[in-house]
């Protein structure tokens, strides 16, 4: 009989060992599962986790579509340890790609050096403002941070719509909703020939480490956690919670904001209906996975990037379906969640009435 | 030395003939690529572009071989996928969803040996040829017969994207329609995506609601059929024969069949005799197809519907001949005009009929 018995605190060991086995327990059953299908698994699991990194140019991919989910990430997780919600980064992210882009816009054929930096900028305001929003709701009317996060996304994405499809619109581009491809003074500079490595994954890398500083050094991290773990507390240590409200969001907004300003100057190069797959989404995956922890945001970011790619290169090589990479994700965050059991509990193995039998 | 470059290879091809390079080939067999915007389960767009791949392999057998990657958001990921077929020895690619536009520009420029294919685009070089179907063609047929069983008088019209092509198609639409009946109203909504079966379900409820007797749709997926079917009102079958979906509602589809096209082209590619170029077919070329007429509809709508494919296919009817109205009731194109080519690609404006305003 196996029981479970409530650890007196958690356990160190099983928190950073846990994502290490939920990997392996997704790539055991991935195994299998591609075997079910009539794939060999070497291949399929050799097409997935390392062809994509064989070479250069497919190291360059990683981190050019682990970029944007490090980056909302490690801003989501701040937030989230304070329990503050903002599931709309998607939102955010979108409104950091019109501010930047309609900079690009703006200065199309007259780029100077300042013109990137701005646009950077430019995409963390307008990620922060539009975070700003849910940020005033909540602490003013105390509206849910999630909701009204979540409902913008879709305001975000309507109001790029109107934009390339309207006033913004190419006019050279037969009526197709989508802008001028920007100059090139306003393209993010390629940190590796032959690869698409832009200037966006050291920002990400700064993110990390400023966000690892924010949390494991300053007061202001020590607030957020105690205001996430017990408000009433917060409240006698003289915190204010609403500070920390703004705050989070603002910076969770910013990044997010950042990411899409790097998006729309770097791989994409012009406003288009669709800059981002869900990367606002998928991100919130990606803050859990990495246990809000930067450092494993980090690492979380390009094991995720690694499944989406690592999906494609399985389609052209083998034809696997593209469902699979959606049911390896999925595996992965159960075998995660599952396994939280062992950082609270005790597993303890005992065999029943075994006493009385002898 | 059998050992070719990709690029020696090609440009062997191009010097000498094929008859050289034929040895090598026999061996290595001709890869081709395929980028898809929906699952190939789309029951639409996607499922038949994967149609057309499968002719290429039935053609073709073990000389080639095809590889697809499903559901690539058009962004910064088509890139890399694009790239990442040209990189694993695909010869030919063709990408499938006007998004895919400048990805695929960007990468035909790193990649000279490779030939590719776009669908939909405007953006051509040396090594990117572009591909599309004038889908008009079938809609003013389809509003043919919704001009003849219409009795509310109200057409929902589920679009996908503000793009030229989707508006010439309600206007095509619309056209024919008003000619059976003036009093025909059509009235689109905008879903931005072209593929969100929720989306599309939701939004031919709503026109339905508001008193539509027939559904159109831009959008890939069933659901507005499945939607039509049950409530008992008329729909139209998107890219292929949806009529499974609706076997009551639905009145004909409008079939895109890229088959022809891709054995052709890759033809071309195998024999070293590939060139780049635009094709826009319809009825003519066997790219735009009717799906099989409901068996509940009148007799006559559905002589008239053949007809107008008949004269269509034949050139002796073009769907934008004048006179043709704008929203305003202004005249647009005159008695006898008809719009051309170029007029076409670039429509942002709506005929007299519909409701709304083109998204801007």
């Amino acid at each position: 009989m196996i029981t479970l018995d409530r650890r007196p605190e958690t356990s160190h060991i099983w928190l950073y060992a846990t994502p290490l086995l939920a990997v392996f327990l997704t790539v055991l059953c991935g195994a299998i599962l591609f075997a079910f299908l009539g794939f060999d698994p070497a291949d399929a699991l050799h097409a997935y986790f390392i062809l994509p990194l064989a070479d250069q140019y497919g190291l360059g991919e990683l981190t050019v579509k682990a970029t944007p989910l490090a980056m909302i990430a490690v801003g989501l997780a701040l937030g989230f340890r304070a329990n503050v919600w903002n599931i709309g980064a998607e939102g955010q992210l979108t409104l950091g790609a019109i501010f930047g882009g309609g900079l690009a816009l703006a200065f199309y054929g007259q780029e100077g050096p300042l013109l990137l930096p701005a646009m950077l900028i430019g995409g963390m305001v307008g990620g922060a403002l539009w975070a700003a929003i849910p940020a005033f709701l909540r602490t003013r009317f105390n509206a849910n941070e999630i909701l009204v996060s979540l409902m913008l996304t879709y305001v975000a994405g309507l109001l790029l719509s109107y934009l390339v499809t309207g006033p913004w619109k190419d006019p050279m581009g037969f009526g197709f909703p989508q802008t001028r491809l920007f100059g090139e003074g306003a393209i993010l500079p390629i940190l590796l020939d032959g690869t698409r490595m832009h200037i966006g994954f050291p920002l990400a890398l700064v993110a990390v480490a400023a966000a690892w500083f924010i949390v494991s050094r300053s007061l202001f991290g020590f607030q957020i956690k105690v205001v996430g773990l017990t408000p009433p507390a917060a409240g006698y240590a003289g915190f204010s919670g609403r500070r920390i409200i703004w705050a989070t969001l603002m910076i969770g907004g910013a990044l997010a904001g950042l990411a899409g300003a790097i998006e729309v100057s770097g791989p994409i190069g012009q406003l288009t209906p669709s800059i981002s797959p869900g990367y606002g989404f998928t991100a919130i995956i990606v803050a859990f996975l990495g246990r809000l922890h930067p450092v494993g945001i980090l690492l979380a970011a390009l094991l995720m990037a690694l499944s989406y790619i690592g999906g494609e290169t399985a389609q052209i090589e083998l034809g696997l379906p593209v469902a699979v990479t959606g049911v390896f994700q999925g595996m992965l965050l159960f075998f995660l969640l599952a396994s939280d059991v062992l950082v609270h509990f005790r597993v303890r193995f005992r065999l029943r009435g075994a006493g009385r039998a002898a | 030395m059998i050992k070719l470059t990709r690029r020696s290879f090609s440009a062997m091809t191009l010097a000498a003939g094929a008859a050289a390079a034929l040895p090598a080939r026999a061996a290595d067999p001709f890869k081709v690529g395929f980028v898809y915007v929906g699952p190939i389960g789309d029951h639409g767009w996607s499922y038949q572009h994967d149609q057309g791949r499968l002719a290429i392999e039935a053609e073709f057998g073990d000389k080639v071989e095809t590889s697809y990657v499903e559901s690539v958001p058009e962004g910064a990921d088509a890139e890399r996928v694009i790239t990442q077929l040209a990189r694993s020895g695909h010869k030919l690619i063709f990408t499938t969803s006007f998004g895919y536009m400048n990805p695929t520009a960007k990468v035909a420029k790193n990649f000279p040996d490779v030939m590719f294919e776009h669908a939909t685009g405007f953006t051509r070089a040396s090594n990117l040829a572009t591909y599309a179907a004038r889908f008009y063609e079938g809609r003013y047929v389809a509003g043919i017969l919704a001009g003849h069983v219409s009795k509310t008088n109200k057409v929902g019209y589920i679009a996908s994207i503000p793009i030229p092509e989707v508006i010439r198609g309600i206007n095509a639409f619309t056209l024919s329609a008003r000619k059976i009946n003036p009093a025909i109203e059509v009235t689109p909504i905008w879903v931005n995506s072209w593929y969100d079966p929720g989306k599309e379900a939701d939004s031919a409820k709503a026109l339905i609601d508001q008193g539509a007797d027939i559904i159109l749709q831009h959008t890939d997926s069933p659901a507005p059929v499945q939607t039509a079917e049950e409530r008992g009102v008329w729909s139209v079958g998107q890219a292929s024969d949806m009529a499974k979906f609706g076997p009551k509602s639905h009145m004909t589809a409008i079939i895109d069949d890229w088959a022809p096209y891709y054995v052709e082209r890759t033809r071309q590619a195998m024999a070293g005799s590939w060139t780049s170029g635009d094709i826009w077919g319809g009825f003519d070329t066997g790219m735009v197809k009717m799906g099989d007429y409901n068996s509940a509809l009148p007799e006559a709508a559905v002589a008239e519907a053949k007809a107008a494919h008949d004269a269509i296919s034949a050139g002796t009817l073009h769907p934008f001949t004048g006179p043709i109205k704008n929203q305003a009731g202004e005249t647009v194109v005159a008695d006898g005009a008809t719009l051309d080519d170029g007029e076409l690609l670039g429509m942002n404006w709506y005929v007299e009929g519909v409701n709304g305003k083109v998204p801007s």
